[in-house]
């Protein structure tokens, strides 16, 4: 029976890992390999790096931080942010990484995920889905961190981009992203009740309990945080050992 | 020194970034000498199997595979697991190198999907030295479609994944992980490190 996942997401912009402070200011809060080797030992099953600058001069700086990760962590590591192209993916594997992100460039050309797919296997292939609650009680797709709403329905986009050959869906709900008030479990159920593969949860955890929640009341195969590790709020360790008490089984280091 | 078999699959950088961190000397390589002076060998894969050996095959190491296995430890990890076996059935059937009777075959696990991805739990089923030192309740990382069957005196450990998967097999000095131990964390490292202890063993 596969463990269910925790997945520490780092934010890195030029090098750095960052974290936007209500969506104003940047904050630095320190080297990616570091962080991610500390992730390691704390019990994380896998690390995202998100580039979020993700411009084409960043990207050789982005490139060598997942090189010098993956000399020290030993968990699977999945890079995402900026990636367009056949050879970002290429580039970005080579560099060490196991798994390529992918998000606005998959909404604008579908057939990325399929050629990626079909180039490097859908194991490596994650695709990351923004969403939010319509007034009519439909999930939208949006791009460019919440800015743009595609009107595109994102139960149906998460079907898609399964059927072209996604290996895992990263699902993140705008509307509970930073609230911290929980993971968005109607958004997550609606989508994991139309897809196999995988789901990771993310936006919205800001307890131990809604970690619980998100695997007891949905079919969630890995929740990812950001913030609330970086701030140490909480580490993995801790809500391994508060989902082992709930039966949920979990890898315990 | 570890030869790590270079054949041109990919993910051969990350079983070497392992032994450098652990301080294991490695080097990849499909240079016949450098293999045959080595204290073990790695092979490791990720790809398919048909095109995998005629790798081996076009490289002449098929034969020195072989040779070598009888004098020294041999892991094979995934993909470089699967083609120890006798035979796979990844698009065609093709000759695997034969050094642990058994089959590669298409996985069917009810209700569930493949690729088998993520962190599955290993059941102990004979006792084996690359599992030294670890607990009975340790996770370890997979990514596969695939998987080997083969005699339970060769099925040293297993996960569960709608049926039974085999996750490390052994015959004499050959052994195979289907899980990524560059991969698996702590877990994955100590069965590094048990399996260069059995090289020491050996000198």
């Amino acid at each position: 029976m596969l463990a269910k996942r925790i997945i520490p997401c780092l934010d890195v912009r030029e090098g750095k890992v960052v974290k936007g402070v209500n969506f104003v200011g940047i904050k630095e809060v320190g080297d990616p390999v570091e962080c991610a080797a500390a992730y390691d030992a704390q019990g994380a099953d896998e690390i995202v790096f998100l580039d979020i600058i993700a411009s084409h001069e960043g990207r050789g700086t982005m490139l060598d931080v997942v090189r010098r990760t993956a000399k020290k962590v030993f968990v699977p590591l999945t890079v995402g942010g900026g990636i367009r192209t056949i050879d970002d993916f290429r580039d970005t594997l080579r560099a060490g990484a196991d798994k390529v992100s992918v998000n606005s460039a998959a909404v604008r050309n579908p057939q990325l995920i399929s050629q990626a797919a079909d180039i490097f296997g859908c194991q490596c292939v994650v695709t990351a889905i923004d969403a939010k609650k319509c007034p009519d009680g439909h999930y939208t797709v949006v791009i460019n961190g919440g800015r743009i709403d595609m009107q595109m329905d994102a139960v149906k986009w998460a079907k898609r981009v399964e059927a072209l050959g996604a290996g895992e869906i990263l699902l993140t709900s705008m509307d509970t992203d930073g609230v911290k008030g929980g993971f968005d479990i109607d958004m997550l159920n609606a989508v994991c009740s139309v897809v196999k593969i995988p789901v990771i949860a993310s936006g919205g955890c800001g307890s131990l309990e809604h970690f619980t929640d998100v695997f007891e009341k949905t079919n969630s195969a890995a929740a990812l945080a950001a913030s609330l590790f970086h701030y140490g709020e909480l580490t993995v360790g801790e809500v391994k050992t508060e989902l082992k008490k709930h039966g949920i089984p979990v890898r315990m280091v | 020194m570890i030869a790590i078999i270079d054949y041109g699959a990919g993910n051969i950088f990350s079983v070497k970034n392992a032994c450098d961190y652990l301080g294991l000397p490695a080097v990849l390589t499909k240079d016949k000498g450098e293999i045959e002076s080595a204290d073990g060998m790695i092979l490791p894969g990720v790809g398919a199997f048909p095109w995998a050996m005629k790798q081996l095959e076009q490289a002449n190491l098929v034969e020195t595979i072989k040779e070598q296995a009888e004098e020294k430890p041999l892991l094979g990890i995934c993909l470089g697991m699967q083609m120890l076996f006798s035979k796979g059935y990844e698009f065609e059937e093709t000759e695997g190198l034969g050094l642990i009777e058994g089959s590669v075959e298409l996985m069917r696990p009810e209700g569930l999907s493949i690729p088998h991805i993520g962190w599955n739990k290993l059941i102990v089923n004979h006792d084996c030295p690359l599992l030294h030192g670890l607990s009975d309740d340790e996770y370890v990382y997979f990514v596969h479609s695939y998987g080997a069957k083969c005699a339970d005196e060769n099925l040293m450990a297993y996960c569960e994944y709608g049926d039974m998967v085999t996750a490390l097999a052994a015959k004499g000095n050959v052994y195979g992980c289907q899980f990524h131990p560059e991969k698996s964390s702590k877990t994955g490292l100590a069965i590094l490190k048990n399996f260069a202890a059995l090289m020491e063993d050996r000198k």
